[in-house]
């Protein structure tokens, strides 16, 4: 075997390496090949690696033989490579030691050399470059010659770091040059490391942010629902409020509940006066994307979103206006014309009066609301159209308030004994004679 | 059919709604003719000069199907008569209504063809014969009052003259065709 070209380390009768006083171990890489740049020596294979405060390692646990690198003679570290080849071959770091003249790893050597670690085994190779450079920086072996100094001088102690700064001496030839080279981009690692911090900072800061705007969004909410006598000015300083969250992409839900975000209540006037035509065309109702298709093609540029078209649809309710967005079972959306809505209803409604039980008794809201399927709030104001239209009239009574079919517009004042052969009021005639 | 007294009533008699007052222009319109003309010929037939509108006028309600005219409804109705002149109030409290099936015009020149064609110009006759008689013709049963204030009416225009007689029964009218 040639000459080892490390140094050898003691170990111990377990195997474990004899450390130097003070030394730590930071982290330990099984399956590492240690390569020299120099093809005539030959590499450590498969050992196991020790980084420790002071020196790097390598142990073949096999025949327990220690070999060492001290930390001091490293130049510099290279980071992994990070390329498609190396995603398949196993990872390496160089390390740029100083060597002697004869080749011997020495802490300020003239010549440099490059070691490889290669890592068979399932490591991670940034963590491990990490714990280096930091085992780097902090340079704790140099702590141990400080404290060795003290020692041995009666001088006034000193901080170890102050004392590691004046220990590193200015060094002239290569190897002070490339001891430039790596405090430079120690420092440029240490302000990327506090850019990052920065980034930590505005991240949970961003946190913050969106947790004010949350906050600002129930007020938002819990106010507009409140107060429905806010003067002028809190309601202008609340648009504004609301128009900026949404500028900075916060949709507020207020815009749902309240008149809503004035972008998405002209949007919704805008395409209620758009829509009427094709409505008309496609007699009464018009599935929702073919509104969009049709209102984004219109407008050319300036295009709304699906979600702004839904919003403006939504809106609808608020206002008066002749049309309004229905949602099927299926899911299936639709635009329909109100007053198509309204004939339907009406349909079910008279439909409903004439039948035997109705015209003897009439219908309640809660009748109407069984067999409409909605709500008796919602069924009553139906009624009601329903009889402003003139199809029903009403009977109150104690018995309480009911409809009737409108028969009325039956009876001709010239013989109001009359009743026409056919009509409701016929039916209507019939059905009481029959209950007697 | 259904029947109060010998007067025969419309099936929507019997049409709940026709009780309640209904809010929408055109139904309350149909309703209010309806009403109108039922209730100047019942009064007409039955020979009822004069309505209270809170005693139970018999047309007011409807006991089969349980349902009456409120207070409002009744004046709404007789208010529309009023204004045709088809009634008036006999009291500023518009409690009493005299039903005028026939306007006081009308009445007055009902009378003067009933003269005419009776052959009772120049004759006298008392008030009291005036209203008696056979129950086909109108005046039968006339209200008193009303036929003072028509025969009054007549005695404006110069077609008759009123003769005061020594007692209420007495009181006579002349006609001057």
């Amino acid at each position: 075997m040639a000459a080892n070209w490390l140094p050898p380390v003691s170990l111990t009768a377990s195997g474990r390496p004899v450390f130097l006083p003070g030394e730590v171990e930071r982290c330990l890489l099984p399956a590492v090949d240690l390569e020299s740049e120099n093809p005539g020596l030959a590499p450590f294979r498969s050992g196991l690696l020790v980084l420790t405060s002071h020196r790097l390692l390598w142990i073949d646990e096999q025949s327990a033989a220690g070999f060492a690198a001290p930390l001091a003679a490293v130049v510099h570290a290279y980071p992994p490579k990070k390329s498609i080849r190396s995603m398949f071959a196993s990872p390496r770091i160089r390390v740029q030691v100083s060597v002697s003249p004869d080749g011997r790893i020495v802490e300020d050597g003239v010549r440099s050399e490059v070691i490889t670690v290669v890592m068979r085994g399932k490591n991670d190779p940034d963590a491990f470059y990490c714990r280096l450079l930091e085992v780097l920086r902090s340079r704790q072996w140099e702590a141990a010659v400080v404290a060795e100094k003290r020692n041995t001088d009666s001088g006034i102690a000193e901080p170890p770091m102050a004392a590691a700064a004046r220990v590193r001496m200015p060094v002239v030839g290569v190897s002070g040059i490339l001891r430039k080279e790596q405090e430079l981009w120690e420092s440029t690692d240490k302000s990327l490391q506090e850019a990052f911090q920065d980034l930590n900072a505005l991240m949970s800061k961003a946190k913050d942010m969106v947790q004010l705007a949350e906050k600002m969004r129930l007020k938002l909410l819990s106010s507009s629902s409140a107060s429905s006598n806010a003067d002028d000015e809190e309601m202008g300083s609340k648009q504004e409020m609301q128009d900026w969250l949404l500028s900075v992409g916060i949709v507020s839900p207020v815009t749902k509940e309240s008149a809503g975000a004035l972008y998405h209540q002209q949007l919704s006037r805008e395409l209620a006066d758009f829509v009427k035509l094709p409505l008309e065309r496609a007699g009464g109702m018009i599935a929702l994307v073919d509104v969009y298709c049709l209102f984004n093609r219109a407008r050319g540029t300036a295009l709304i979103s699906p979600d702004d078209l839904l919003q403006a649809c939504t809106l609808w309710e608020k206002f008066d206006v002749p049309v309004m967005l229905r949602k099927f079972d299926s899911g299936v959306m639709v635009i329909q014309s109100k007053a198509r809505r309204d004939e339907e209803v009406f349909a079910r409604i008279a439909s409903l009066a004439q039948k035997p039980d109705a015209l003897r008794t009439g219908i309640s809201p809660s009748d109407a609301a069984l067999t409409l399927g909605i709500a008796p709030a919602l069924a009553k104001e139906h009624l009601l159209t329903a009889e402003s239209k003139g199809l029903l009239c009403r009977d109150v009574s104690p018995d309480g308030f009911r409809f009737f079919i409108n028969l009325f517009t039956e009876i001709d004042p010239s013989d109001i004994y009359m009743i026409k052969n056919n009509g409701p009021a016929h039916v209507w005639s019939s059905a009481l004679s029959l209950s007697g | 059919m259904q029947r109060l007294g010998n007067f025969k009533l419309p099936q929507f008699f019997n049409f709940p709604p026709f009780f309640t007052l209904q809010p929408v222009k055109e139904t309350r319109e149909k309703q209010v003719q309806v009403w109108k003309q039922l209730l100047l010929d019942y009064c007409r037939s039955q020979k009822i000069f004069v309505i209270g509108l809170e005693e139970d006028f018999p047309l007011f309600s409807n006991p089969v199907i349980e349902r009456s005219l409120s207070h409002e409804a009744r004046e709404v109705f007789l208010s529309a008569l009023i204004s045709e002149g088809h009634a008036e109030w006999m009291d500023k409290d518009h409690r009493k209504c005299l039903m005028l099936w026939l306007r006081l015009q009308e009445w007055a020149d009902y009378i003067l063809n009933f003269v005419k064609d009776n052959g009772l110009q120049d004759g006298v006759m008392t008030i009291e014969e005036m209203r008696s008689g056979t129950e086909t013709h109108e005046l039968a049963g006339i209200d008193r009052g009303l036929l003072l204030r028509v025969l009054r009416l007549l005695e404006q225009k110069g077609k008759a003259t009123i003769f005061k007689g020594t007692s209420a029964d007495d009181d006579g009218v002349k006609f001057s065709v």
